[in-house]
């Protein structure tokens, strides 16, 4: 069944036409890839699923993105009930400067939760979630920034899955991790498809293949094309995809 | 468009080449096998056991190359495509040379005896056999969909041939229990032939997978 439905979208960041007459319905509790070469629309994509093109001034959008069957361009849309729904983690790890427990709870105090039980356990339960745990169950009250960079990450992810999200977006989540870190959540997106729809930007394709069950390749703001994973890296439709995910293009 | 993975593309192009010699020499042995058997040339038949040992180590420069490749450039789609059929097409030709070694080693073990009956039927599945051996490998090299279906469908001929020459020598075996030493390395060199054309019929496969992506049933 499908969570996300994109309709004829078409996205200008002022004469620059960035995503081109894009039609996609994403799987709920699935894994999606997005892939293709710098400036393909892929990213651009992933920030519309959340709204985060609507701080850009020059960006104009139309066609049709729904979430759970609502219209998330709608004008009565809350964007802040919208981006509750719908965690996101960065290329960077972007930790708060506080401690462990405190970027962990963020999310839902602010959401209203005051109950210091009830934080304890949605921090411990996300911290989990995120095969960080037992890393850090002893070490809540400490800085963020003392973590290394792979639990940072895992760090992110904890955070966005303290407010309950149903979509996870990851913009390129491991390119800035060593390849032991990388493993980690690798394995954790696998982990969280069981409860989370999870929609993937990444250049290495060879984690697109390993992690993802549909990928879709970009190029010049069109999907080229979108298939299954196995399908597409074994034997893709296109020619365009072909080219690029043997690497002779991009 | 840039050239990319230009070191990868000409290490893809030198498998290519491995196999095109090695198929050179597979050809080679069967020929040569079947000629010494018609012409009771032991000299040509022991040759023929002796090319094998070359052969082999065609088979490894493949698996090194291939591995080599999967290891250090993660090809995905037709790239790895073209490496899995290299592994299973130097396979392939090192089981024909293989048979090639056991019939050249029948005409050893004949020596100067002469043949119960003159050999016609297995020149002529041998002819179809070599036939089929070259196509596969033209098929590879041109990646020439069309000649693998051409060619796997001779191997029907080879099947009857096959089936034709067990009668007939099954036929002189009861009328002459003297001779079964003769008839059964017969029934056995028909058997290799038979068994040569289904390594070019998978070849064919292969080749119908490299190009297709899909697995076909050649045989």
């Amino acid at each position: 069944m499908s969570i996300v439905q994109i309709k004829d979208l078409d996205l200008y960041y002022g004469d620059f036409h960035a995503l081109r007459n894009v039609s996609m319905n994403i799987n709920e509790k699935s894994i999606t890839a997005f892939i293709g070469p710098s400036g393909c629309g892929k990213s651009t994509l992933l920030r519309t699923l959340n709204r985060m093109n609507d701080m850009i001034d020059s960006v104009k959008i139309s066609g049709a993105v729904s979430i759970n069957d609502t219209n998330i361009y709608n004008p009565t849309v809350n964007v802040e009930l919208l981006r509750k729904e719908i965690g996101m983690v960065f290329q960077q790890p972007n930790p708060f400067p506080k401690s462990i427990f405190e970027n962990v709870a963020y999310g839902p105090k602010i959401h209203g939760i005051r109950n210091k039980k009830q934080l304890d356990e949605i921090v411990e339960t996300s911290l989990r979630g995120a095969a960080l745990w037992d890393e850090v169950k002893d070490d809540l009250k400490k800085s963020a920034y003392g973590l290394s960079g792979g639990q940072q990450q895992r760090l992110c992810i904890a955070r966005a899955l303290a407010i309950n999200p149903k979509i996870l977006l990851m913009d390129e989540p491991t390119s800035a991790l060593d390849p032991i870190s990388t493993l980690k959540i690798e394995e954790l997106i696998q982990e969280l498809k069981g409860d989370y729809t999870i929609i993937i930007v990444t250049h290495n394709m060879q984690q697109a293949a390993r992690v993802s069950d549909q990928t879709a390749f970009f190029l010049n703001g069109e999907v080229i094309e979108f298939s299954d994973t196995s399908k597409l890296f074994s034997n893709p439709n296109e020619k365009k995809t072909e080219d690029y995910i043997t690497g002779r293009f991009g | 468009m840039l050239a990319n993975r230009q070191q990868f593309d000409a290490d893809l192009q030198k498998l290519r080449q491995v196999l095109i010699e090695m198929g050179d020499l597979v050809k080679k042995a069967i020929l040569d096998s079947v000629n010494s058997l018609k012409d009771s040339n032991v000299e040509l038949a022991k040759k023929v056991i002796d090319a094998d040992k070359e052969i082999n180590v065609f088979e490894e420069r493949v698996d090194d190359i291939g591995s080599r490749l999967i290891a250090t450039q993660q090809p995905v789609a037709t790239d790895l495509r073209r490496i899995l059929i290299a592994f299973k097409m130097a396979g392939d030709l090192e089981r024909m040379a293989d048979l090639a070694v056991d019939i050249a080693k029948v005409t050893v073990r004949n020596g100067n005896q002469p043949f119960i009956k003159p050999l016609v039927d297995i020149p002529r599945m041998a002819e179809v056999v070599q036939q089929m051996t070259k196509d596969s490998i033209t098929a590879y090299i041109e990646e020439n969909v069309d000649l693998s279906y051409k060619m796997a469908k001779m191997d029907d001929e080879v099947d009857e041939l096959h089936s034709e020459i067990l009668r007939e020598l099954f036929v002189m075996m009861a009328k002459e229990p003297k001779n079964v030493n003769q008839v059964l390395n017969l029934c056995f060199v028909s058997r290799y032939l038979e068994r040569m054309a289904d390594h070019a019929t998978n070849i064919g496969e292969s080749v119908v997978y490299l190009v297709k992506g899909t697995r076909p049933d050649l045989n």
